[in-house]
């Protein structure tokens, strides 16, 4: 527990001028004085978020960062994500990496070159400081990896049964070059569909660990940033028409939204869409369908169908992208449905999502 | 997926779309129903309809046991929740199926019932062992394939003498639904419906076995074929109806031999008959009051009968007017028949059951089939 007097009087005399009795990392717990703005909260930023984000903007501590901008004639892209995740730690990840990963992603989704990121934190009282401290190594670590830092930040608390231990929303800033032109509403007749790799594996990993399914796997979550392997596929192919990271709601909900956004119809095959042997065993046990699952580290492409050789062999040359697989076309279709040939021989609708996917009975 | 793929196989299915293909007159039309919600939902996940020849139309059941469950049955868990604060528990299907003024058990979470989702029977007792101080009732649904799970549960609650766990109970029976069915003005006197055989029950049958469809066979000159629930199953016991029909033969044939032996599951039945018996009549959401086509927890359990221990009464309440569910379940209409199909009733706001579950006809079509109502458009 967190004392807020440094020791008794017999331990006095031992006591260092100016010592301040560092974070209890190992048993305190987050209360409110952590989110009350007075010292506690100073400490907690101090020891927690500064030391394991360091960099120079963030150093500046002030309310704001301020950032050089961005190189002449390039135009600035902004994203947010709010992440809520059950479980906090979960096979391949944390919400800390998660946290990263999701707003660098979306940054990278427009073709853009991610810089900087801000983060908020809600945390929630009587939250082990030991996990936090983990989150946010973890959230660093992640940061660094993607040569994005973490430049501002926010500490919430809520009193015990407010949150769900921490919520992270991260925002980031990123650097589009001229001339690039990537968005939902490029897709046109003609174009092929192409992911990066394997789907469902975070979705599945999560599900997995919930306790109420009592089913064992080894499916990792493939949460990571994707903002190199785009950097790769742009380069090989500068005209890419639509990026698109399919995470909550999977590849049919991303693929839904292209074709309402760019006014067509898509056409997947289902022998083409590369799905891991073991997430295939889990949905079909658990009554899922992989394509409604989440990722965290696989993008959606559609590039101009002559571009599709040199697009696939991107992917496919970073580590990332090994799995890519072209998947499907772009047709003219006012109806804007979204359909797949089975791999049955039979054709179907991949609709939207209702509602959150839920189990069969039967 | 071993012992599954060979299931699914593009290859076979081919092979049997020309061996149906060659089979059925081509001047005769064959209408099949499907019993299962899990039949229904191969047929559309795999496009099944595409392997078959235009004259061989299949026809949804009513064996999706969230689309049948009427109103009031709902209604009566929403209102345990709601007010007297008891802890509802079901299966994720449930918790979307409209029930009165608007409301759902998704809708009652919202406000304030404490309503979860479990997997399974077990889940629900574990979770009363969790909360002592909680009244944890069961919503139990489904057909005789969830029956024994929740058998056991209520025996093993009376064992721990678990004072606060219930079930309430709205487990129904296949044979009386095909009965209702084949009896219907509709089928029997008008008809109005064609129906030329059934595609019988896989996991009901691993459960109650093949000899309970023998009547049907006989007593209405329809054929049987009880099938697996994966796309292949689906159509070999297509092209097994194809040949009754034109043999003139109606009997109940066995394409799920894997799972499903003449007697059934002989324990799981000892443990249904020990715990439950016969409704006089229960409500079926478009079929109306079936005789004896549900089961009741016995008196010796009463103790874990919600009915019992909360007093509860089942109130009758009517579907959406515009609503054709009933129509659907019995195959006198398709889900493109009803007005309100995809324009008032859609999945994110069902007026009516069958639009609910996946299984369900109504959002089997939507969510899979809907591009076959509009102009084909060249891909």
């Amino acid at each position: 527990m967190q004392d807020d007097a440094a020791g008794g009087g017999a331990m006095r005399g031992q006591i260092k001028k100016g010592y301040v009795r560092p974070l209890d990392l190992k048993r305190g717990r987050v209360d409110l004085g952590h989110g009350g703005g007075g010292r506690a909260m100073g400490q907690l930023v101090d020891e927690m978020f500064a030391a394991a984000f360091a960099n120079e903007y963030l150093a500046q501590g002030d309310d704001g960062a301020v950032l050089p901008a961005p190189g002449a004639g390039e135009r600035l892209v902004l994203a947010t994500d709010a992440h809520v995740v059950s479980p906090l730690f979960f096979p391949g990840g944390d919400i800390g990496c998660l946290s990263v990963h999701g707003t660098v992603n979306d940054v990278a989704m427009m073709g853009a070159r991610p810089l900087y990121l801000a983060a908020a934190f809600v945390l929630e009282e009587g939250f082990p400081l030991a996990d936090l401290a983990r989150i946010v190594q973890s959230m660093a670590a992640a940061s660094r990896d993607a040569g994005v830092p973490v430049v501002t930040g926010d500490t919430k608390v809520v009193e015990q049964g407010k949150g769900d231990g921490v919520f992270i929303t991260t925002t980031g800033v990123g650097a589009l070059s001229p001339g690039r032109d990537i968005s939902g509403r490029g897709a046109r007749p003609g174009d092929v569909v192409l992911v990066s790799g394997t789907l469902g594996d975070h979705g599945t990993a999560i599900l997995s660990q919930r306790e109420a399914l009592g089913f064992e796997t080894e499916i990792v979550s493939d949460t990571a940033a994707l903002h190199r392997l785009v950097e790769n596929l742009l380069v090989a192919v500068p005209d890419v028409r639509v990026l698109r990271d399919p995470t909550r709601g999977g590849l049919a909900t991303t693929l839904n939204e292209i074709a309402t956004q760019s006014g067509v119809g898509i056409t997947l095959d289902e022998s083409a869409i590369p799905v891991d042997a073991q997430v295939e065993a889990a949905c079909e046990f658990l009554g899922l369908d992989p394509l409604y699952v989440a990722n965290e580290g696989k993008l959606v492409a559609v590039v101009p169908g002559e571009r599709a050789a040199a697009a696939l062999a991107a992917l496919q040359a970073h580590p990332l992208g090994r799995r890519a697989a072209v998947i499907g076309e772009v047709s003219a279709d006012p109806n804007r449905f979204v359909q797949i040939r089975t791999a049955f021989g039979g054709r179907r609708m991949v609709d939207w999502l209702t509602g959150e996917q839920l189990p069969r009975i039967c | 997926m071993k012992y599954v793929d060979e299931f699914r196989d593009g290859a076979l299915a081919r092979k049997l779309a020309a061996a149906i293909r060659a089979e059925v007159a081509p001047d005769r039309r064959y209408a099949f129903m499907e019993f299962c919600g899990g039949h229904t939902h191969a047929i559309s996940r795999y496009g099944v309809t595409d392997l078959l020849p235009p004259n061989v139309r299949m026809i949804h059941g009513p064996g999706c046991p969230v689309c049948v469950l009427p109103i009031g049955r709902i209604d009566m868990a929403i209102r345990l929740g709601l007010e007297s604060g008891a802890t509802i528990v079901s299966y994720g299907d449930c918790l979307r199926v409209p029930a009165s003024g608007g409301l759902s058990l998704l809708k009652a979470k919202a406000r304030g019932a404490d309503i979860r989702m479990i997997y399974s029977a077990a889940d629900a007792l574990a979770l009363a062992q969790k909360l002592p101080s909680r009244q944890v009732v069961f919503f139990a649904i489904g057909f005789e394939t969830t029956t024994p799970p929740t058998a056991l549960v209520i025996r093993q609650a009376q064992a721990l003498g678990l004072g606060n766990f219930s079930v309430l109970c709205n487990h129904v029976l296949t044979p009386s639904a095909i009965i209702s069915i084949l009896e219907s003005p509709d089928v029997r006197e008008l008809g109005t419906v064609p129906l030329d055989g059934f595609i019988g029950p896989a996991h009901v049958s691993t459960v109650i076995g093949s000899r309970p469809y023998a009547f049907f066979a006989e007593e209405y000159r329809k054929p049987v074929v009880i099938a697996g629930f994966e796309p292949l199953d689906v159509m070999q016991a297509v092209r097994m109806l194809v040949r009754q029909v034109n043999q003139r033969r109606a009997e109940v044939e066995n394409e799920f031999t894997r799972a499903v032996t003449e007697d059934g599951n002989l324990k799981a039945q000892a443990l249904v008959a020990e715990v439950f018996e016969l409704r006089r009549s229960f409500e079926w959401r478009g079929l109306g009051h079936v005789p004896y086509s549900a089961l009741k927890i016995r008196r010796a359990f009463a103790d874990f009968d919600a009915e019992v221990r909360f007093g509860l009464d089942y109130v009758a309440v009517a579907d959406n007017k515009a609503c054709e569910c009933g129509a659907i379940l019995r195959g006198v209409r398709k889900p493109t028949d009803c007005r309100i199909f995809g324009t008032v009733c859609t999945p994110e706001n069902p007026m009516g059951s069958c639009m609910v579950s996946s299984e369900g006809a109504c959002a089997a079509h939507y969510n899979f089939g809907r591009f076959r109502d509009v102009p084909v458009v060249a891909a």
